[in-house]
C-alpha cells in the first residue's frame, strides 16, 4: 500500500536511501490516510484499450500470481496480458516454479500465499480450501464459469459442491506426437484404432529403423507424472468413464483386477523392450529421460512416437515445422477399447484467489473471460482453453485446433488427469514414486499396486 | 553446505612449522605424490566439464561429451549473452537481478550472525554466569535441528506476527516481499554453528589482557569493541567466509523466504527453479550454474589467505 | 536492537513494485543495494547506541544489562527460529496428518514399519556411516600428503573448490559425470564414457542402480566435504608441538608407526569435530538426493522424505514424526561431543 504513496512521488523514493525510522513512520501515516480516502473515480478507458473498461480503476496496484507454469510458456502467459497491464495499470508480477507444488502449500500456511495461483490439480485446490485461505470467486468470474464453460469443469474447479476457481487453460492429453514426414516416407498411416497402433509398432520394431515408441517420465520432484497418465488412458479407454470415477475415489483400488489388467497392458506397450526407448536406451532410460526430451528422437529419426499431451507442442525445438504435412503433428490416441465412445483424457490450470483486493479480482475477472483466452491463443501455440465464448477461428496451430475439437467435443467422454484429482499422498506422491520403480527399477506390478493402495490417506 | 566446525583457537607465538615438516616428511614418496596429483584430477574434471560445457553450442551439448572439444573445438559465448542479459530464465534482464539479490542477500546475511555471534560468544565466554554452561550446550546442541522445521513457523511470523489468544507479542510487520525474512532467517539458522566456533577461539584469548583491562575499569562493552573484535579478527574472517558460502548457496532458505521473483530471489532458487523448463537447454544451465559459482570462488581464492591464516593463527586444538 | 530493525519494513518495500527501477538494471542495483546499506546502517546504529547507553550504566545492574545485551538478540533468535519451531513440530507429531487430533505415536510406529520407510532408513544409515569416514579419511591423507609437493597450495585449493560450489550446481556438475546413453550413441557423461573406454561396453544406467546409486550419489558429498576435512586436519597436524614429534624420532618412529602412535593421538579431537559436523551434514542432506534422483530409485533419505511428506503429500503428521527422529538420531553424537566439551570448558 505505501508502495503507492512511494512511487507516486518521485522523490519520496529517494526517501528510503537514508531514511530514519521516524521518516518511515510518517509515510506509513501518510499512506494511512491514503487508503481512507479512495474516492477517486474511475477513469475511462479509450482507443485500444477500451476493452479493459471493466477492469479500470486499480491502476499502480500489483497483483502477485504464482504458477508451475515456467519458460517457454510463462514467457507467452506474460505477454498474453501485457496490453492488459499497460491500459489498467495493473501490475501482474509473475513468478513460475517447478517446486510450486510444495512450495505453495508452504507460503500458504506461512501467510504469504501469492494473490493468484494456477493450480493444476483439483487435489491440490481442495487442500487449500482446507486450509481457509482460498477467496471465493467475484460475481462476474462465476457468472463468466457459468456462461462460457460446460459443467464438468464447474466441478472440477469446485470443492464439496462451492466454487472456487475457473479454468485458465486446458489440454489434451489424449494424443500421440509422430513425423508425419517419416511416416509417408516408411508408408505408414497414422493408426485409429488400438489395434492398429499395435500393429503399427510391431512393425516398425521389425523394420529395425529405429524403436516405435519414445518416453521419458522424469520431471525433477514431479518424476513419474507422464507414465500415471499412460495409465489414466488405458483405465479410461478400456473401461469407460463410470470405472474412472470410481478408480479415482478408490473406490476402485490400484489393486483391482480391472486396474492390474490395465497396468498389463501398459506394461506391454510401454515397457515392451523391442518398442521403447529410441535413442535413448532401454526401456528404464524411461524413468532417467525428461519429459521435455522424450520426443526429440523423433527428429532425429531414432523413434517413431511419443504419446503427450498438447502442451508438449512448446518443446520442440525452433525451426521444427509442426503441422498434418510438418515434422512433426499428432494424432489422436485411439481407445483400448474400441466400445468406449471417444475417450478423452485432459488437464488444466485452474485461477485461484488468495485475496479479495478489487485489484485482484480485477485480474480474476479478466483471465476468466473469453477475452484473454483469446489474447493467450494469439501469443503462441501449444495453448488451448475449453471456453466456449473462444472463436475456434482464432487457433492457428493444427496441434490445438485438434485439442480444441475434441474438448469441446460433446459426445467425447471426458475425464479429467486422475491422478490430478486423486489425494495429494497419492496422486503427487506414491503413485509418481511407484510408477517410477516400476519404469526404472523393474517393481513387479502388484508390489505397485500395493504400496499406492497403502499411501491412500484413510 | 559448508560446515565450518573450525576449532580456531589462540594465536602461538611460534607455530612449530618444522614439526610439522617432519611428520609429513616421513610420509612423502613418488607414490604419495602422485596419489595427490590424481586425486587432485578428479576432484577437478567434474568442474572442467561444466566450464566446458557452458562454452559449446546448443546442438552439440545433448549430442556429444564435453571431451570432444579438445578435438574438434567449437565454442561459442553466446550462452553467457543469453543467460545474462537476453533472458531465456523467464525474465528480460536475464539472471543479472538475481545476481545482485544474491549479494544483496548475502552481505548482511553475513554480517549480521557474525556480529550477534561473537556477541554471544564474548558473554559465554568471559562473562561467565550461572546457567551459562547450559546455554552453551543448548547452542551446541541445536546444531541438529533441520530447518524444515521452521519454514511455516518463520513464514507466519514474518507475514502475520505471532499472537497468544488475543495478545499481539510480535506485531505483523508486513516484511513479505523484503529481504528481511530472508536475512533473518540466516541469521537465526547461523546461530549455533557461529556462537560455538566463535566462542572455542574467544575463550582463549588471553587472561592477562582482558583482566587488566578490567583493573582499568573498562567496561564489557568497550572490552569487546576494543579488545576481542580485534584480537579475534582471524577466527571472524574465517567463519564469515564459511557464512558467505553457505548463504550464496542455501537452496531452502531462499526458495521458501524470498520466492522466485527478480525482486528478491536468489541466483541458486532460481536456477534450481528454471533447471525443469531447460530440460533440453543444458548450455543455457551449465552457463547459468557457472555464474552462480563465479563468486563465491573468486571470495574463495582471494580471502583463502585470511581464511587460512584464521585457522592456522591459533592451533586447531590437538 | 532487534526492534529497531523490525520497525523499518518501508526500506525493503519499493523494488517490489516498482516499474521504473525494474526497468534499468542499474537503476535496480542502485535500489536493492540501498536497502543492503541502509539495513547495515540500522543495524549497527542501533547496536553503537545501545552499547552508548548500557556501557554509561553504573552499579549492581551493568553485570546483568551486560550478560542481556551480549546474549539477548542471540537467545531470542534462536528462541524463533529453532526452539520453538522444535516444540511445535514434536507436537505435530503426535497428530493425525491433517493435524486434527491427536493419534499418539501412531506417526512413529508408520515410520518404523512402512517398508518405503525402511529403505530411507536403512539409506540414510549408509549415508551417516559411509560419507563422513571417507570423507574424513580422504582429507587426512591429502592433508598428510601434500606438504612434499611444490605448490602444494594449487592442490589445497583444487580439492577444497568444490566446497564452494552450490548443491544446485553440484548436481549440474555430476550429470554430466553420470548420465548414460545407449552405447550406441555418443556418450555425454563422463564416467560412462571412462569406463567404455576402458573395455566395458554396456555399461549400466549408473543412477538407476540400485544400490550403486546411493554411493554415487554420496561421491558428491564426499567431493564437497573432503576440502573441509583436509583445511581444518592440515592445520590440527601444523599444530603438533616439536618436542613431541622429536622425541618419537629419535624413538626411531617412522611413517606408518609415527601416524599411529604420534600424530593420530594428537589430531584425535579434531578428527571427532570433523567427523561429528561432516555427520550432522549429512543427515541434513537434501539437496543432493532432491536434485540427482528426488529420492527415486531406492535414493531416498530421511531429509527428503520428510519435506515431501510435509510440503507436498500434506501428511503434516508423518512428515513431523521423521523431523524428530531426524533430530534424535544425531542426539546421541551431540551429546558425546558435549562431554569432550565438558571436560575442555572445565578446565578452563
Amino acid at each position: 500500500m505505501f508502495t503507492n504513496v512511494l512511487l507516486s512521488d518521485g522523490r519520496r523514493r529517494g526517501l528510503r536511501f537514508l531514511a530514519p525510522a521516524i521518516v518511515a513512520v510518517t509515510v506509513l501515516a501518510a499512506c494511512g490516510n491514503d487508503s481512507s480516502g479512495k474516492a477517486a473515480p474511475v477513469p475511462s478507458l479509450t482507443g485500444d484499450c477500451a476493452q479493459y473498461q471493466p477492469y479500470a480503476g486499480h491502476a499502480g496496484k500489483t497483483v502477485t500470481m504464482y504458477a508451475s507454469i515456467i519458460s517457454p510458456e510463462s514467457d507467452s502467459l506474460q505477454k498474453s496480458w501485457a496490453q492488459f497491464s499497460s491500459c489498467t495499470g495493473i501490475k501482474i508480477s509473475y513468478e513460475g516454479s517447478n517446486d510450486f507444488e510444495s512450495q505453495l502449500p508452504v507460503r500458504v500456511q506461512g501467510g504469504t500465499a501469492p494473490d493468484l495461483a494456477f493450480i493444476p490439480q483439483p487435489g491440490l485446490l481442495q487442500q487449500m480450501v482446507k486450509t481457509g485461505k482460498v477467496a471465493k470467486p467475484p460475481s462476474r468470474t462465476v457468472a463468466n464459469e457459468d456462461k462460457y464453460w460446460n459443467k464438468a469443469w464447474k466441478t472440477y474447479g469446485s470443492v464439496n459442491g462451492t466454487f472456487y476457481a475457473a479454468p485458465a487453460s486446458a489440454n489434451m492429453k489424449s494424443m500421440v506426437w509422430y513425423s508425419p514426414k517419416a511416416f509417408t516416407q516408411a508408408g505408414y498411416q497414422a493408426p485409429t484404432t488400438w489395434a492398429q497402433m499395435m500393429t503399427l509398432s510391431a512393425t516398425i520394431a521389425q523394420s529395425g529403423k529405429g524403436k516405435p515408441w519414445c518416453g521419458g517420465i522424469n520431471s525433477g520432484t514431479a518424476t513419474g507424472w507422464p507414465s500415471t497418465d499412460w495409465l489414466e488412458e488405458i483405465v479410461l479407454g478400456k473401461y469407460g468413464g463410470d470405472v474412472y470415477d470410481q478408480w479415482v475415489s478408490h473406490k476402485i483400488k490400484f489393486s483391482d483386477s480391472k486396474i492390474i489388467a490395465a497396468m498389463q497392458v501398459l506394461a506391454d506397450w510401454m515397457q515392451n523392450p523391442a518398442w521403447v526407448n529410441g535413442g535413448f536406451g532401454d526401456v528404464k532410460t524411461i524413468a532417467t529421460t525428461t519429459f521435455q526430451d522424450a520426443g526429440k528422437p523423433i527428429l532425429a529419426g531414432q523413434c517413431w512416437m511419443l504419446q503427450q499431451a498438447s502442451f508438449y507442442g512448446a518443446q520442440w525445438p525452433k525451426g521444427t515445422k509442426v503441422g498434418a504435412d510438418g515434422d512433426v503433428f499428432a494424432f489422436y490416441l485411439p481407445a483400448n477399447n474400441p466400445a468406449i465412445p471417444t475417450p478423452v483424457e485432459g488437464g488444466g490450470e485452474f485461477t485461484t484467489a488468495f485475496s479479495n483486493r478489487p485489484e485482484v479480482q480485477a485480474v480474476q475477472n479478466y483471465l476468466s473471460s473469453p477475452e484473454w483466452a483469446t489474447s493467450r491463443i494469439k501469443v503462441a501455440s501449444g495453448w488451448v482453453s475449453a471456453n466456449q465464448g473462444v472463436d475456434k477461428s482464432v487457433y492457428t496451430d493444427q496441434v490445438d485446433q485438434l485439442s480444441a475439437k475434441y474438448l469441446t467435443d460433446p459426445n467425447a467422454t471426458f475425464r479429467f488427469d486422475a491422478s490430478d484429482l486423486m489425494p495429494a499422498a497419492v496422486g503427487a506422491g506414491q503413485e509418481w514414486k511407484s510408477f517410477t520403480a516400476w519404469f526404472g527399477s523393474g517393481q513387479s506390478i502388484q508390489q505397485v499396486a500395493k504400496d499406492i493402495d497403502a499411501a491412500w490417506p484413510n | 553446505m559448508s560446515n565450518p566446525a573450525v576449532e580456531v583457537t589462540v594465536p602461538l607465538a611460534n607455530r612449530p612449522e618444522r614439526a610439522a615438516t617432519a611428520v609429513r616428511r616421513s610420509f612423502s614418496s613418488p607414490i604419495a605424490s602422485l596419489l595427490i596429483i590424481v586425486l587432485t584430477v578428479l576432484w577437478t574434471l567434474p568442474t572442467v566439464g561444466l566450464l566446458v560445457t557452458s562454452f559449446r553450442p546448443a546442438g552439440q551439448v545433448a549430442a556429444t561429451g564435453w571431451w570432444t572439444v579438445f578435438t574438434h573445438p567449437s565454442l561459442t559465448l553466446s550462452n553467457y549473452h543469453t543467460v545474462l542479459f537476453v533472458g531465456g530464465y523467464g525474465v528480460n534482464n536475464g539472471l543479472l537481478p538475481y545476481l545482485v539479490n544474491s549479494l544483496a542477500i548475502t552481505i548482511p546475511g553475513t554480517l549480521f550472525p557474525l556480529i550477534i555471534a561473537s556477541m554471544a560468544a564474548y558473554a559465554l565466554a568471559w562473562v561467565r554466569f550461572r546457567g551459562s554452561d547450559v546455554i552453551f550446550f543448548g547452542v551446541f546442541a541445536l546444531q541438529v535441528v533441520p530447518i524444515q522445521m521452521a519454514l511455516i513457523p518463520l513464514l507466519q511470523l514474518y507475514s502475520g506476527g505471532a499472537h497468544l489468544g488475543r495478545v499481539t507479542i510480535f506485531p505483523d510487520l508486513n516484511l513479505t516481499g523484503t529481504y528481511w525474512p530472508v536475512w533473518l532467517s540466516h541469521t537465526m539458522f547461523a546461530m549455533p554453528l557461529a556462537i560455538f566456533l566463535l566462542h572455542n577461539f574467544i575463550a582463549q584469548l588471553p587472561r592477562e589482557v582482558m583482566e587488566a583491562a578490567t583493573v582499568d575499569g573498562a567496561s564489557h562493552f568497550k572490552i569487546f569493541r576494543s579488545i576481542v573484535l580485534p584480537l579475534a579478527a582471524p577466527a571472524l574472517a574465517s567463519f564469515a567466509i564459511f557464512q558467505f558460502l553457505w548463504v550464496w548457496n542455501d537452496l531452502l532458505v531462499g526458495l521458501t523466504f524470498a520466492g522466485g521473483t527478480p525482486e528478491v530471489a536468489p541466483l541458486i532458487a532460481r536456477l534450481n527453479q528454471v533447471s525443469g523448463s531447460f530440460g533440453s537447454h543444458w548450455e543455457l544451465l551449465t552457463a547459468g550454474a557457472f555464474i552462480s559459482m563465479i563468486v563465491p570462488l573468486i571470495v574463495f581464492f582471494s580471502l583463502q589467505r585470511y581464511f587460512v591464516r584464521g585457522l592456522l593463527a591459533g592451533s586447531v586444538k590437538g | 536492537m532487534t526492534a529497531a530493525i523490525f520497525t523499518e519494513p518501508v526500506l525493503g518495500y519499493p523494488t517490489l513494485a516498482s516499474p521504473l527501477l525494474a526497468d534499468s538494471g542499474l537503476a535496480d542495483f542502485a535500489g536493492k543495494f540501498s536497502q543492503v546499506i541502509a539495513a547495515l546502517a540500522i543495524f549497527l546504529g542501533a547496536l553503537a547506541l545501545i552499547f552508548f547507553a548500557a556501557g554509561r550504566a553504573t552499579g549492581r545492574f551493568t553485570r546483568p544489562l551486560s550478560i542481556a545485551v551480549f546474549l539477548g538478540p542471540a537467545v531470542l533468535l534462536l528462541f524463533v527460529g529453532l526452539v520453538i519451531p522444535t516444540i511445535r513440530t514434536t507436537y505435530l507429531s503426535l497428530k493425525s496428518d491433517d493435524s486434527a487430533r491427536f493419534i499418539g505415536v501412531k506417526n512413529y510406529q508408520w515410520a518404523f514399519t512402512s517398508s518405503p520407510i525402511h529403505q530411507v532408513l536403512v539409506n540414510t544409515v549408509e549415508w551417516i556411516v559411509i560419507a563422513p569416514v571417507l570423507a574424513t579419511a580422504l582429507g587426512l591423507t591429502v592433508a598428510l600428503l601434500v606438504d612434499r609437493l611444490r605448490s602444494q597450495a594449487v592442490y589445497k585449493s583444487l580439492i577444497f573448490m568444490p566446497m564452494a560450489i552450490s548443491f544446485v550446481g553440484a548436481s549440474i556438475i555430476w550429470k554430466f559425470v553420470y548420465d548414460a546413453r545407449d552405447p550406441a550413441h555418443p556418450q555425454i557423461g563422463l564416467l560412462s564414457q571412462v569406463v567404455i573406454a576402458l573395455g566395458w561396453h554396456r555399461p549400466p544406467n549408473w543412477i538407476l542402480s540400485h544400490p550403486l546409486n546411493n554411493f554415487l550419489l554420496m561421491v558428491i558429498l564426499i567431493w564437497t566435504q573432503t576440502g573441509f576435512a583436509m583445511v581444518v586436519l592440515a592445520a590440527a597436524i601444523r599444530a603438533i608441538p616439536e618436542d613431541v614429534v622429536e622425541a618419537a624420532r629419535m624413538d626411531g618412529a617412522k611413517g606408518g608407526r609415527l601416524l599411529y602412535y604420534v600424530t593420530l593421538p594428537m589430531i584425535r579431537s579434531t578428527l571427532v569435530v570433523v567427523l561429528t559436523t561432516v555427520m550432522i551434514t549429512t543427515l541434513k542432506i537434501f539437496d543432493i538426493v532432491r536434485t540427482m534422483t528426488g529420492g527415486n530409485f531406492g535414493t531416498q533419505v530421511l531429509a527428503n522424505e520428510m519435506y515431501s511428506q510435509s510440503f507436498v503429500q500434506f501428511n503434516y503428521g508423518r512428515g513431523s514424526a521423521l523431523a524428530v527422529i531426524l533430530f534424535v538420531a544425531v542426539l546421541p553424537l551431540v551429546g558425546y561431543n558435549i562431554v569432550q566439551l565438558r571436560r575442555e570448558r572445565s578446565t578452563r
